[in-house]
């Protein structure tokens, strides 16, 4: 049996934090739609490509979806499912695809970045 | 991509990512961070609220909504990403529609903004189509049998927005305090509005 969506059923931080309260942070529209700075960010940053003819709404939509069906397929449970993970990581498949950054400068930045000292983790967490 | 970059964490990819296009010219910090303002605080369901109330308390602009959506939201200035093409569905007492995007995530951004963590969730895209009523029911929203359910696959290019029924017992309401009793959920089909 699958859990009740809705108010009272599905009891993630990301669906709790959705809801207007008086504990609901305030915003503007009463909805808090980032969950983390750098889910803003990945949002961000596709719009801007997109902004700037960088890449194509439909091309993106194409990759999310595939990226989606992948990640579900692989999930049968739904266990660990995020939403903009799968964001983030069809903007950095259609951006290598399309050849905007090479997968090898990704990886190559992606290793300065972590190896830097202090207060930044190399990994999201370990593996089981 | 090597799957083990699928480990790291997710700031530093988007770091990455973000600074390398930086660097290329293709994008700049200022135009992100608006956007992510944009919809982390003007663009939202109060938008599709104002929608909904004009069309309670004025016919025309109700028949204009349900015959070209597009046109009629972006009469009131909603429009951009998302916002190409909106369909506008009219609930009824014996008729409830309700909107999903069974592959990704498809919402009309001009008039909710961005969809909430249910709408994106795995559970809610693929069980509203095989079972409308029961998840409908896990909202709060228990329909008579009669009321027919029709569930809306949002495609690559209509967007939809669920015009609800304007509850009984706001007939004196101004138009902004309707607009105020219009909720998000009401907008996607999975709630009723209710009289303040």
């Amino acid at each position: 049996m699958t859990q009740p969506l809705g108010p009272g059923g599905r009891a993630d931080a990301a669906y709790l934090l959705d809801s207007a309260g008086p504990a609901a942070p305030p915003r503007d529209n009463g909805e808090l739609v980032f969950t983390a700075p750098w889910e803003s960010q990945a949002f961000g940053v596709a719009l801007a490509l997109h902004d700037a003819g960088c890449i194509d709404w439909e091309d993106f939509r194409q990759s999310l979806i595939r990226e989606i069906g992948d990640w579900e397929a692989a999930h049968p449970s739904g266990d660990g499912w995020n939403y903009y993970e799968r964001w983030l990581r069809s903007l950095e498949r259609l951006v290598s695809g399309q050849g905007l950054v090479t997968a090898d400068d990704l990886r190559a930045r992606l290793d300065l970045l972590a190896a830097r000292p202090g207060g930044h983790d190399h990994r999201h967490d370990e593996e089981a | 991509m090597t799957s083990a970059s699928e480990h790291l964490d997710p700031a530093l990819r988007v770091e990455a990512l973000a600074s390398l296009l930086t660097e290329r010219g293709l994008i700049d910090e200022t135009t992100v961070e608006n956007f992510i303002k944009t919809y982390e605080q003007s663009v939202g369901p109060m938008n599709g609220a104002k929608v909904v109330a004009r069309a309670w308390t004025d016919p025309e602009y109700r028949a204009w909504l349900l015959a070209d959506g597009t046109a009629a939201i972006a009469e009131l200035g909603f429009k951009g990403p998302q916002g190409e093409h909106i369909v506008v569905l009219e609930n009824t007492p014996t008729l409830h529609h309700v909107v999903v995007c069974t592959l990704c995530s498809c919402y009309p951004w001009p008039v909710l903004g961005l969809p909430p963590s249910w709408y994106k969730d795995p559970a809610y895209r693929s069980r509203v189509v095989r079972e409308p009523r029961q998840v409908l029911r896990e909202f709060g929203l228990d329909l008579d049998d009669s009321v027919e359910i029709r569930v809306h696959d949002s495609s690559s290019e209509v967007r939809y927005m669920v015009l609800p029924e304007r509850p009984a017992g706001t007939e004196g309401a101004t138009e902004e305090e309707l607009a105020a009793l219009v909720t998000r959920d009401a907008m996607v089909g999975v709630a009723k509005v209710a009289a303040a």
